[in-house]
């Protein structure tokens, strides 16, 4: 039996080095994903920052701010603000994956999987897949919660449907960096620190809680070239909701679906290339 | 058969400052176990994560099942089935879904990986705890399943690192139970151990390690000729204070006395007659003997010889040989005390 095994890997080395098929990558992506889900179901509070938060942002921005802030171009704030609530949990929940894959780095389970024939990047495109399901259910979350306090939109099925998946794609690019963050930090304590360092300002920095049109000059610059703006107003525009945004000159608020489109591709093509390198560079010794 | 399985071929590796492994070479024919033998720090752990594709060596060449593992790690990783020292295993998963998840990124059909999985839980004794969360585990339930876990793909070669490193004495015989087992069925098995008595019960061959090199190299019977040193000790009916000068000169080295005076031990070169000799001079001034042992070499004995050094945390594991105290670990310091206690 032994040397009937010790013969065919002699074949096979040397001769072509062994590869993944197309297959064999998805079932790999499909065992990690289920993976993560299961480690979510296991600690259900995990999921509070797509759940519980979504709704408590909303409930406090609409009855502490709804009467305070006008809206120019005239609308209610409700119908303004849910577009930008969507965009702040997604934009902040990327956290998650941060912290999800620093602990895989930390945990012996790591070693286990690099000493297996897996196709490796599934490690990660597993954790951002996974990532991305609880983004969806946080989009429900919000959607469900708006409703239940008044938004309302006029647009139709199809564009409503577009304004979500163009706010949960550009989380998901944004899950890319975050993982760059998770794969170089010290200690998933120190991966969530991204959060509140990178990803609040990004958040609120933006047309998401207020219109630019108070801000001082220079912050209001940053605020509509911000991606997150542009892809508050383009979810806006394909809602039919205010979107005070349109009236600025600056190039992505007056193209705000391309705009939020250009920076998810963008982004995802510059940080998923540098996830798998750092990967591999934590991954070697 | 002759097929050599495992290959170190000159591994260098350093960590910063540290020299984790200084040159070390071995070989371990198809079919065969080898124990790598060595303290704490030796550089064992590193040597497997060599061979097992997780660490690359600044220097030397290593080939597993035929295939050089620095060219061709993924195939290498098809061959192989790894049990780390820190049970490597997911935490909130049950025992079942890891085993599932282990198969199915090493290749197998959810399906298959299902039916195997059973079937190593079932001879692992996990299939009760099977869908409890992995966290909740023992140490040596997380050593068995992790076991389980590299045994999955039924692999030609099969690395375990300190497979019962802090397991209880009965956990630890169940993991040698198994590891027997697999070593009738043809895989080549490479197991590191800080216990002489484990390499001396499982390997065909131990390499010794110490700081880096291969210190020694042999089957457990050629390391104990190596060390000529063999151990006698005597009991003696009543204490009798002048019984380690009346032995000293025959075995001509330091004689150990128990805390009862009761029990005199000493390292000797074995010499015919040694026995005789000893209870002769003992009644000729007048003492009583109950019993007198002659001991060949341990590997414990072995080992001391060539580190020159305790060897640490040996004396957690060492039951099983039946012998009484060895001469490394802790259990020394006491008796050099005591022989001093006695001379002085």
């Amino acid at each position: 039996m032994t040397p009937a095994i010790a013969q065919r890997p002699r074949d096979a080395a040397g001769t072509r080095p062994i590869t993944h098929s197309a297959a064999e990558r998805v079932r790999n992506v499909v065992s990690m994903t289920r993976r993560n889900l299961v480690h979510i179901s296991r600690e259900p509070m995990q999921l509070s920052d797509v759940t519980i938060q979504p709704v408590l942002f909303t409930v406090l921005f609409i009855y502490l701010f709804g009467g305070a802030i006008p809206i120019p171009g005239g609308g209610s704030y409700t119908d303004f603000i849910l577009a930008g609530l969507l965009t702040l949990n997604l934009v902040t929940s990327t956290m998650g994956t941060a912290v999800g894959l620093a602990t895989d780095l930390h945990e012996g389970i790591i070693e286990r999987f690099r000493a297996l024939p897996m196709w490796r990047p599934a490690v990660l495109v597993g954790r951002s897949l996974a990532d991305l399901l609880t983004a969806c259910l946080c989009a429900l979350v919000v959607a469900v919660t708006g409703l239940a306090v008044g938004w309302r939109t006029s647009a139709g099925p199809l564009p409503i449907i577009a304004g979500f998946a163009l706010v949960l794609f550009f989380a998901y690019s944004l899950s890319w960096v975050a993982a760059c963050v998770g794969l170089n930090g010290k200690s998933p304590e120190s991966a969530a620190s991204f959060g509140f360092i990178v990803l609040f300002p990004l958040a609120f920095v933006s047309n998401v809680l207020v219109p630019t049109q108070h801000m001082p000059g220079w912050l209001q610059v940053m605020a509509d070239w911000n991606p997150v703006s542009a892809v508050t107003a383009g979810a806006r525009q394909l809602w039919d909701n205010p979107n005070p945004s349109a009236s600025i000159a600056a190039w992505p608020m007056q193209h705000p679906i391309e705009a939020s489109l250009a920076w998810s591709v963008l982004i995802l093509a510059v940080a998923a290339p540098l996830a798998s390198r750092y990967f591999r560079r934590r991954t070697t010794e | 058969m002759a097929d050599t399985m495992i290959e170190a071929d000159g591994l260098f590796k350093s960590y910063g400052e540290t020299r984790a492994l200084a040159g070390v070479s071995f070989s371990v024919p198809a079919g065969s176990v080898l124990g790598l033998l060595g303290p704490n720090g030796a550089g064992k752990t590193t040597a497997v994560r060599i061979l097992t594709t997780l660490a690359l060596p600044d220097a030397g060449q290593a080939r597993v099942a035929g295939i050089d593992v620095l060219a061709h790690p993924a195939a290498v990783r098809r061959q192989i089935g790894v049990a780390a020292q820190d049970a490597t295993l997911d935490g909130l998963l049950t025992g079942r879904q890891n085993l599932v998840l282990v198969g199915e990124l090493s290749g197998m059909r959810t399906g298959q990986a299902r039916t195997r999985a059973a079937e190593l839980l079932e001879l692992f004794e996990l299939a009760d705890a099977a869908d409890r969360v992995v966290k909740g585990y023992s140490g040596g339930m997380r050593r068995r399943l992790d076991l389980a876990a590299s045994l999955l793909m039924r692999p030609p070669v099969l690395f375990l690192d300190e497979p019962t490193t802090g397991l209880d004495p009965v956990s630890r015989q169940r993991v040698w139970e198994v590891i027997r087992d697999l070593t009738g069925s043809g895989v080549t098995l490479l197991l590191t151990t800080q216990y002489l008595d484990e390499a001396d019960a499982l390997a065909d061959r131990i390499v010794v390690v110490n700081h880096g090199q291969v210190i020694a190299d042999g089957t457990p019977r050629e390391l104990k000729e190596r060390s000529r040193s063999a151990h006698v000790e005597v009991t003696l009916a009543e204490p009798e204070p002048g019984a380690a000068g009346v032995i000293a000169p025959l075995v001509g080295g330091r004689v150990s006395v128990s805390a009862h005076g009761l029990r005199l031990s000493a390292a000797v070169d074995t010499a015919p007659g040694l026995a005789t000799a000893l209870v002769r001079a003992l009644d000729q001034a007048g003492m009583l003997v109950d019993n007198i042992e002659v001991r060949q070499p341990s590997l414990d004995d072995v080992f001391f010889a060539l580190t020159g050094a305790n060897v640490p945390g040996h004396d957690n594991g060492s039951g099983a040989t039946g012998t009484s105290a060895g001469l490394g670990g802790p259990g020394a310091g006491v008796a050099e005390l005591e022989s001093e206690g006695a001379q002085a």
